[in-house]
């Protein structure tokens, strides 16, 4: 260093100063490596991360009711939900010329479902009364308190005004409430009523399954892959068809096969049977329980444990056991001190891609686990195809997402990311 | 294959109780179906310690004990219960000729190194008859619904017929089904031309991605590792529904803007839509190969003149080769098995095989897929098998020793 | 007058469609159903106006993706056919246009208007129903001993026959059923329903068979169940039941009673352009008049939807027995029905579904 200031910056071969040219060559080598990632990038960024962003932006987006009812939402402000008293006269008058709007939009049903989602009976009485109060004159027609109560009940009942106050702000904690069976009201969050509390249980018994699950597929996959890695290339390769043929197989056929095999009248309930182990009358339940869903799943996702497992037990050298065994180590000793300690990289790949693939399932649920096998993703599609609560499929989402990230951080702390190797 | 070991007889204090174990087993499940575990067991160890003495000490000729043990245990079988026992037997014969001499000659022996005790021997096999189950496991569900394929009904049941393996209650009308119907032959090349592209793209993007990503010094790696990973994590359905909104405007644009044909239009969302599907594989495939790689092989390389193209395809390609092919296999399943953003970004020309299974088994059970599933085992048996017979035709040309 | 607006209305269809129409996508179920539509309406309308329809079996998860579609502004499919209570919902959210029966469809042969014809089963204004199908119970005439079920309370009933029956995994229908066999009266079903006590009681009884109960998401399952003999009774559509019964020729026996009916039918997305508009309006019309309806129940045994077609029902194509007797609106099977109220449960399908799920994952 002294040297290099006594006579001037260190020189490259080109005159350039060293520092500088290193610098340089570190920024290019910088850019070329992103050159490498960035089409990738913006091919996700761009067709993935952006909408699943918007679509569980939902989460919390809430607009409908201030747009559908502009005018009726700053009247409400100025009514006191906990006096007990009906609104006045003016915020009837505001709510039907926002109705008149609307049903001419054909906007008024849509609010109905959204806030029959809280209260129970709007989605009728919006659509019932959008056909009588369209034939109102906003202008001419007051007073409107009486003619809408005449309307429809409803409209004369506090609840009605105060679910869609509780609902009129366009950013709702609603939907997250909802996920935790939990739900807002105008005196802030309150638990769900028992009978209808179960997304926690569900969101519990996922992860409990898909740890499980997790489990019996190392449980599994560790003889196997070791029995793979250690035989001769031409042996393994073949029985290595055994366990291709079933991840070649359609998801859907060894759902379906899993259901022929487990039932009552199924394949292995009819062979102990026949065998004599089981007592006709007293056939083994094993499907359309969390039993069913554990071994379907658990013959599913076995693949994408063998193979990580494999193919980093494949590079561990035989000659460290051979070494620890000629120095005396026990059979028991050389495999958990000396074998085990690097098969663990294949035990974490295959464990995430087990654990998040089994988290985010729920056709093979759907399919064998009955009431008490069924994952929070099923929910999710039941909100997003049936009942079009998107809000609320988007909160189930982003918990979902929220906790895998959660357990991949606790993951990366207590294994190590780079621990893991695939493939 | 020679011996390793040179091997000897046992002495009969070791075969008998062995053989006696097993023929208890057995006993077990024929006293089970008769009513009586306890006399079953009794019976089929005294039945098999007793022929496999007789065999040893009086008849002494392996081919003969064979027949005896075949010929026997398959008429039991048959006098228990009938066709299905009889094979069982026939089976159980087999494995008991087997065992015996396979005990007493002590050639259990032949291929282990000399040196193993006995605990050892004994845990190797073990070892063996417990992954033989995992196997068992992992194959069986597919083994048993195949001959469903062959169902003259329309369900997913074993019919009396088919259990007496009367003619009658087979057919192959599933596949002639599979190959007269349009929907199942139209979406069976959907998906050979899905699965296939969306794989190349993903393998090359995710490659060359994981290949930056690998370079030391890249700014935030762990957050474009988390972004590139993200479609693995997130519920398909909510995938499904939120890259429905992205590729209807791409949709919109190429046919409005650019004027494409709408069915070509069709294929490239659901190829790219898979393609995402499929990333995240390829990407943590392939850079966990690429962590073990030694960049000083790509310096040298330069040092020699080639250029960064070449020394891709020469060095590093052929030494990353296997992460790249089971990231693009898990890729290729993924479009291949993918069920649920297909329904959402396709439309009715793009439907896949998968699709098609769907609609199948919601509306009607019907064993076509079955046969579809049958079809691509056997497709997929010779491709594998063809892929082996070639390694070890190349190793052999190659001079190379089995390894 | 009528005949008139009819005749012009498909008169300008029709110049429209021969003008630009090469092609439309219209949506339904797959499997047997969408055969029997191909056979009654798709290959007849290509036939006439040389429209090519692509088929899309994409109806289960209509709701979703028209809504999607909706909101992206980008919509492929021109026909759907969704269930009535699909229907309602999608009208309500705006997603699919109103349809007046009077200006738009066909009036029966004898000049009866198209709303007369369909009478009540017009229950949304933007839903044209083709089809009465019901839920109902179908059961292993080997496996319930000497004494068949003639009731619907026999589900109920674990004593008498004592097995697994199926239902399906949702509170529809299975909620009335509990309680008509827990002793409410049929017409105050809903009413009781629409208590929390009432809510209670209907799950209270169906607690009482929970444990032999298999739960069917798929129309497909209740049959494959059946076949197995996996279990001894279930729900199902009335046409799945058809197929098992006299195509397959499984030993299994309808329940009619306490039939629930349903209706299916179609819609036109909203938000299409004028002449893809067209085409559609005419297509619904061509297909919902009453000859196709009758038509359609030669291949599949569901109600047609118009009065007037009730008389035309012939034989099955293939098996060539007489359809009537196996349609759900015939007298000898309609003496105890039940029909969905799509009012009742378009308000109460959130609350009690969360309640059932909640109640089945206990």
């Amino acid at each position: 260093m002294t040297d290099a200031t006594q006579s001037g910056p260190m020189l490259a071969a080109d005159g350039t100063p060293l520092k500088k040219s290193l610098a340089r060559s570190l920024r290019r080598r910088k850019l070329r490596a992103l050159a490498l990632i960035a089409p990738l990038l913006l091919f996700v960024l761009l067709s993935f991360v952006i909408p699943i962003v918007s679509m569980l932006f939902r989460s919390v987006e809430n607009g409908i009711v201030a747009e559908t009812l502009p005018l009726t939402v700053v009247e409400l402000k100025n009514w006191d939900a906990e006096s007990g008293e009906l609104p006045d006269e003016a915020l009837y008058a505001a709510f039907t010329k926002d109705m008149v709007v609307a049903i001419d939009e054909k906007t008024h049903t849509r609010l109905g479902s959204r806030l029959n989602y809280e209260q129970t009976g709007m989605s009728s009485m919006f659509r019932r009364s959008g056909r009588q109060i369209k034939k109102l004159d906003p202008e001419t027609d007051g007073p409107f308190k009486d003619k809408l109560i005449d309307i429809h009940d409803g409209w004369g009942d506090i609840e009605t005004w105060r679910t869609i106050k509780t609902h009129a702000v366009p950013i709702t904690n609603g939907y997250f409430l909802n996920a935790i069976d939990m739900r807002r009201t105008p005196e802030g969050a309150q638990a769900q009523p028992e009978d209808k509390q179960i997304l926690i249980k569900l969101f519990g018994r996922t992860l409990m399954m898909s740890l499980i699950i997790t489990a019996s597929c190392i449980l599994l996959a560790y003889p196997v892959s070791y029995l793979l890695a250690t035989l001769p290339m031409r042996v393994s390769n073949l029985l290595m068809i055994l366990v291709l043929l079933p991840f070649w197989t359609s998801l859907l056929v060894r759902t379906s096969a899993w259901k022929v095999m487990l039932q009552q009248q199924g394949v292995i309930n009819e062979t102990l049977v026949w065998l004599g182990l089981v007592a006709d009358d007293a056939r083994l339940v094993i499907i359309n329980n969390q039993f069913g869903t554990i071994i379907a799943m658990t013959h599913i996702l076995l693949p994408f444990m063998i193979l990580p497992m494999y193919s980093v037990m494949q590079t561990i050298p035989p000659s460290y056991t051979r070494a620890a065994k000629s120095m005396g180590a026990t059979n028991w000793t050389t495999f958990w001190r000396i074998y085990f300690p690097q098969s663990i990289p294949g035990i974490g790949a295959g464990s995430i891609l087990v654990f998040i693939l089994a988290i985010g399932y729920y056709i093979t649920p759907e399919i064998v686990g009955g009431t008490k096998g069924v994952f929070i993703s099923n929910r999710i599609a039941y909100h997003i195809s049936s009942s079009l609560n998107w809000g609320l499929a988007a909160a189930l989402g982003t918990i979902l997402l929220a906790v895998v990230l959660l357990l991949y951080w606790c993951y990366d702390k207590i294994v190590g990311i780079d621990n893991v190797k695939l493939g | 294959m020679a011996a390793l070991t040179p091997i000897s007889r046992k002495p009969m204090s070791v075969v008998l109780p062995a053989v006696a174990i097993a023929g208890g087993f057995l006993g077990m499940f024929v006293g089970a179906g008769q009513g009586s575990v306890l006399l079953g067991i009794v019976i089929g160890a005294a039945l098999m310690a007793g022929l496999a003495w007789v065999y040893v000490n009086v008849l002494d000729n392996e081919r003969m004990a064979r027949w005896i043990t075949i010929l026997g245990l398959g008429a039991l079988g048959l006098l228990f219960a009938g066709v299905t026992g009889l094979i069982v037997g026939l089976l159980a014969g087999w494995f008991f000729a087997f065992f015996i001499f396979w005990l007493y000659e002590g050639r259990y022996r032949q291929k282990l190194l000399p040196y193993m005790t006995g605990q050892q021997v004994f845990w190797h096999y073990a070892f063996r008859v417990i992954c033989g189950a995992i196997f068992v496991f992992l194959i069986t569900p597919i083994l048993v619904v195949l001959p469903l394929s062959f169902n003259a009904q329309d369900f997913f049941t074993f019919t009396p017929e088919m259990l007496r393996l009367d003619p009658e209650g087979y057919s192959l009308k599933h596949y002639r089904d599979f190959f007269t119907n349009n929907e199942w032959q139209r979406s069976f090349k959907n998906s050979l031309i899905i699965a296939p592209i969306a794989t190349i793209i993903s393998v090359s993007l995710g490659t060359l991605a994981a290949i930056g990503l690998s370079q030391s010094h890249v700014p935030g790696k762990r957050a474009i590792m988390g972004i590139l990973i993200s479609p693995m994590i997130v519920p398909l359905i909510i995938s499904a529904t939120g890259m429905f909104f992205f590729y209807s405007d791409i949709g919109r644009f190429l046919e409005g803007t650019l004027g494409m044909d709408k069915n070509f239009v069709g294929y490239v969302k659901v190829i790219l839509a898979h393609a995402v599907l499929g990333i995240p594989f390829v990407i943590i495939t392939v850079t966990a190969t690429l962590v073990g790689f030694d960049q000083s092989l790509t310096r040298a390389s330069a040092n020699m003149g080639a250029g960064p193209v070449r020394t891709f395809f020469k060095i590093q390609m052929p030494l990353i080769l296997p992460g790249v092919i089971s990231g693009g296999l898990f890729a290729f399943i993924t479009s291949f098995d993918e069920v649920v953003v297909v329904l959402f970004v396709g439309s009715a020309s793009q439907k896949t095989l998968p699709w098609q299974m769907f609609t199948g088994l919601r509306e009607q059970i019907s064993p076509t897929i079955l046969a579809v599933a049958t079809i691509l085992v056997v497709i997929s048996i010779a491709l594998l098998t063809t892929v082996e017979l070639l390694r070890r035709r190349s190793e052999r040309l190659r001079g190379l020793s089995p390894a | 007058m009528k005949v008139k607006t009819t005749l012009m209305a498909s008169a300008i269809a029709a110049v429209a469609g021969g003008a630009m129409a090469e092609e439309m996508t219209i949506v339904s179920w797959g499997g047997a159903y969408s055969k029997s539509q191909l056979k009654a309406y798709h290959e007849p309308y290509s036939e006439k106006t040389g429209v090519t329809i692509l088929n899309d079996d994409s109806s289960a998860e209509a709701v979703a993706k028209l809504r999607a579609m909706n909101e992206a502004g980008n919509i492929t499919w021109d026909v759907v056919d969704v269930v009535a209570a699909d229907a309602i919902r999608l009208c309500d959210e705006g997603l699919a246009m109103e349809i007046d029966p009077d200006v738009h469809l066909a009036a029966a042969p004898d000049g009866t208007s198209a709303a007369d014809d369909f009478g009540d089963l017009l229950v949304s204004d933007c839903f044209i129903p083709q089809i009465v199908y019901s839920t109902t119970f179908g059961y292993r005439t080997d496996l319930v001993g000497d004494t068949p079920p003639t009731d619907v309370c026999a589900v109920f009933d674990l004593e008498a026959y004592p097995g697994k029956r199926s239902l399906e995994k949702r509170p529809i229908n299975n909620m009335e059923w509990a309680l008509i066999c827990d002793g409410v009266a049929k017409d105050d079903v809903y009413d009781v329903l629409a208590t929390a006590e009432g809510q209670d009681q209907a799950l209270a009884k169906l607690d009482t068979i929970k444990d032999s109960v298999v739960w069917w998401s798929a129309g497909a399952d209740t049959p494959q169940l059946l076949a197995d003999g996996e279990v001894i009774m279930g729900s199902t559509y009335n046409g799945r039941l058809f197929s098992v019964i006299e195509e397959q020729k499984q030993p299994v026996a309808m329940l009619w009673d306490a039939q629930v009916f349903d209706l299916d039918g179609w819609i036109i997305p909203a938000g299409l352009s004028e002449e893809r508009t067209q085409r559609a309006l005419d297509y619904i019309m061509f297909a919902t008049d009453t000859q196709r309806l009758a038509d359609q129940a030669k291949y599949i045994s569901y109600g047609p939807a118009r009065a007037s077609s009730a008389p035309l029902v012939g034989q099955h194509a293939d098996l060539g027995i007489d359809m009537a007797p196996h349609m759900p609106t015939d007298p000898e099977n309609a003496k105890n029905t039940f029909l969905y109220n799509y009012e009742f449960w378009a308000d109460y399908r959130d609350d009690i579904d969360a309640k059932f799920q909640a109640w089945l994952a206990q």
